[in-house]
Formats: C-alpha cells, structure tokens, sequence
C-alpha cells in the first residue's frame, strides 16, 4: 500500500498575493490586492499610470516593500518567515533566499555599463550561484546566442542599440535560473523599429512553457496573442481578471473599455 | 652693503651648488604627498561608506568628523598631531606627523566626492543588482564602486595637485620639506631669489605632471553611460 505523502499547506501557486498594501506617503497604489499566479502561466497586467501594474512587480521583486499583506514565491512567504509557529517578518537573509526565484527586465535596461554583454550575463552565475568562470560563460555565451545577440559577447553596452541592450538584460536575467520572471514595460524606452526584436524574444521564452511570466506592457496586440490570463489594474485594485479574448473583446468594465480605447487609438 | 650693491641679479652658480639639496626637499615633500593621497583615498572611501549608513548612530560620528575636519585649517590639525597628541602618549615623527596630517584632512574632501560619485550611480543600477540577487558586497565591488570611482578621480586628481602645495605646511612642524631647505639656504647664502625661485619651479615640475596624469587617467577611465 502507498501511503500518501503529508499534505502540505503549501500554494500551488508560483506567486500568491494576498491583500497587498503599499501607499507612497498619502498616495495608496496598492489597497489589499490578491492576484494569483500558477506555475508557467503568463499574465500581462494592464491599467492606467499610477494604477498599481508596476508597483506589483516592483514587490514581487523585492523593490518595494510592502505596507501590509504577505507576497509567496513557489510557496515560500518573501516578506515573512515562520517562528515558533507563527509568521514573524523576515530577515534579509530569508528574503535573498526567496527572492533567487525571481528576476526582473527593467524599462531602461540597467545594464552594467562598465562591463561587456558577456560580463553582465556571468556577473551573478559566478557571484551569486558560485559557478566557475567557464562554466558561466560557456552558459552565457548560450544564452546570448538564443536572444540573437551570439556575436555581441565582448560588446559594452554603449555600443548596442536599445533592442540588443534590452536583450542582453534578458539573457542576464534568465542566466540566474529564476522561476518567476518580471518584464516592466520593457519596450516603452525603444525606437519602434526596435521593439518587434525584444518581443520576438520574449515569445521565444513564453513558447517555451516553463517560465512564469509577469508583464507589464502596452504591447496589447501582444499581450493578447500570448498572454494566458490579462490582469486590467485600477486605482490599485484588481478591477478584472481573465483570458485576453475576454478582457481585450468583452471587457466588463466601462473603465477597461475606456482604457482600451485609449490605448489601441494611440 | 657695498657686497649687496654688487651681487649679481641671477648666480648661476648658487643654483647649481643647491639644486640637490633643494630637489631633496622636494622629495620629502613628494613622498609625503603620495602618502597623504593614499590614505586620503582609502580613508576618504571608508568615511563615505560609514556616512551613508542608514543607521543613525552610526552616520552621525562620521558627519561630526568630516565637518569638523572640514572647517579647521590643516596646519592646526597639523600641530594638533605633532604636540597636542605627545599629551596623549602617542608620538610620532614630523614626517609622520604631516603624512597622518594631510591624509586625514584630504580624507573628509575625498569623502565627499566619494559620495557624490555614490550618490550619481543611477538607481536603476542598485535594482538590477537585487534583481540578480547580488549581495551586498559584490554590489558594492562590482557594480557601484566601478562606476563611482571614475567619476571621483578629477577631484582626487585635485587634492593630490592641492596637497602638493599643502604639503611644505610642514616645515612648521619641523619636516625638511622644500620650503624649508630653501629658505635656511637662504637664511644662510642671503641668496633668497635663487632659492625660492629653485623651489617654486621645482614645484611647478612635480604639479604640472600631476595635473597631466589626472587628465590621462579621466580620459582612461571615462565611458558612456548605458
């Protein structure tokens, strides 16, 4: 007879917020938001500026911490630890060990200036992971080579165009092997020509399946092809929630219909 | 008088009979100088650190210190080392004296910079670092300081030009600086044109070097920002 492993009171879900709060001074961008998001699924969060969409990565990646609420990666709390039974506030050294399973892509890319593209996407795998300098690069240079950018290796960033430094940030991101990947407006800096090459990318990586994605973008014909769920954010509240044939044909929300209007006429 | 009336108005030979011992002068004065720049740096950089600490009772001792160095002249702080200290039962040497001097006072400058070449590192920078999960440390190693530290060099270029001319403060303490040998050759040759000319150019030769080589190391180690 198989006996049935303990069941555990761990989520299922590879990010679960349950009512986050965050307010800068007397401005609230977060009031008690749940959101759920299961392993590989790709949610695209929508909203109007100042709606709480990029202040709910910027938790999830530690980048903000929140007023009130609990944040769990993969089932483990980020923002609290058990102690004697009971969930007490972390310390730094429990939220690092959490926060290794996500990773984020910044709008203006934030590479490191001072090193090449293959230095930027070994810096962590060597530091952080304690992989050798060979094996980081040998996984570098492959990783540079799936985002197009194969014969970049030894470029600074000064001399790559917005789209290969955005992709070079990519490649960075993934070389630490997170589960949760956060992209904030990651298009919003480039010229137009450049933006299809870094969304390219990014359909790649969806394609894929394994990785959770969270977007922020205003990429809406994107969102809607490959989004599995899209998240419309207002006023710091989750205002609807479902596939992209629902939100982006039927929304249900005079307010995401307005939005959408807006946006798709622009 | 009537020997003053005939001197010579430049002697050629009083140069060269004391050029060696004046240029020895200068090189005490050198090597105090790059002494001084080197724990201006390396204290300068730990005194940054330590006043931007988000603890208090921490910041707080490092920013009395700095503005207090800050507003005192250098050569009181050089006699502070040189005799108040003995009181307190630590002596050290007039070279010693000078060196500690100009370091400590060059450091709380060099903090400043520190900082503001800190502060100019784009946050984006700090969040791609926690976004990697980088550690403190190598943040500060790899991405931070990296970029900060050329942004720093102009003014630390600056205060080594600075301290150069700072330096001969010490022949109140008693170091055998340029200045100093000078101005006993001097006292003794009455040849007072000769000697200090020889020392102002000798200190033109050092500084205008120095001035160069700061400007090579900004052109060095200057890049774009991503």
């Amino acid at each position: 007879m198989v006996t049935k492993p303990p069941e555990t009171p761990k989520s299922e879900m590879m990010v679960r917020m349950r009512k986050v709060t965050k307010a800068f001074g007397e401005n609230v961008v977060l009031r008690e938001l749940d959101l759920d998001v299961a392993p590989g699924e790709k949610v695209v969060i929508i909203g109007p500026s100042g709606s709480g969409k990029t202040t709910i990565l910027r938790v999830a990646m530690t980048l903000e911490r929140p007023d009130s609420g609990t944040v769990e990666i993969d089932g483990r709390h980020l923002y609290h630890q058990e102690k004697n039974g009971e969930l007490v506030t972390a310390n730094e050294k429990h939220i690092r060990s959490v926060r290794s399973d996500v990773s984020m892509v910044f709008q203006h890319f934030n590479l490191f200036p001072h090193m090449t593209a293959l230095e930027n996407v070994t810096l962590a795998p060597i530091k952080v992971l304690g992989k050798s300098k060979e094996e980081a690069e040998e996984s570098a240079v492959r990783l540079l080579e799936s985002v197009g950018l194969g014969d970049k290796t030894t470029h600074r960033p000064s001399e790559l165009s917005g789209g290969q430094k955005q992709r070079v940030a990519i490649a960075r991101s993934l070389a630490i092997d997170p589960k949760v990947m956060c992209f904030d407006e990651v298009t919003s800096a480039l010229d137009p020509e450049l933006v299809g090459e870094v969304l390219g990318v990014l359909r790649k990586l969806a394609e894929e399946g394994d990785m959770t994605m969270m977007l922020v973008t205003h990429e809406m014909g994107f969102a809607s092809e490959m989004a599995d769920r899209v998240v419309m954010f207002d006023h710091g509240r989750i205002l609807e929630d479902g596939p992209p044939s629902q939100i982006f044909k039927e929304p249900a929300h005079d307010r995401t219909k307005s939005f959408l209007k807006a946006v798709l006429q622009h | 008088m009537n020997q003053l009336a005939d001197r010579p108005k430049w002697n050629w030979d009083v140069v060269w009979e004391h050029l060696p011992a004046i240029w020895g002068g200068m090189v005490v004065i050198i090597q105090a100088t790059l002494a001084g720049i080197t724990i201006a740096m390396i204290l300068g950089l730990f005194l940054a650190l330590g006043r931007r600490s988000e603890r208090r009772w921490i910041s707080w001792p490092f920013a009395a210190f700095i503005d207090f160095i800050r507003s005192t002249p250098l050569l009181i702080q050089l006699f502070f080392v040189f005799f108040a200290l003995p009181e307190m039962g630590i002596v050290l040497g007039a070279r010693t004296s000078l060196i500690l001097g100009l370091g400590v006072h060059y450091a709380t400058y060099a903090s400043e910079a520190y900082r503001a070449g800190i502060d100019a590192v784009d946050k984006g920078q700090w969040e791609a670092a926690t976004a990697l999960n980088l550690g403190t440390g190598t943040t500060w190693q790899k991405v931070v300081l990296p970029q900060a530290i050329p942004k720093v060099i102009p003014a630390l270029g600056n205060f080594l030009v600075a301290m150069i001319k700072d330096a001969p403060l010490g022949s109140s303490i008693g170091v055998a600086g340029v200045l100093f040998v000078a101005r006993s050759i001097g006292s003794q040759t009455f040849f007072y044109v000769e000697t200090m000319t020889m020392a102002g150019i000798l200190f033109l030769v050092v500084s205008v070097p120095a001035a160069l080589f700061v400007q090579f190391l900004e052109r060095k180690y200057g890049y774009e920002a991503a």
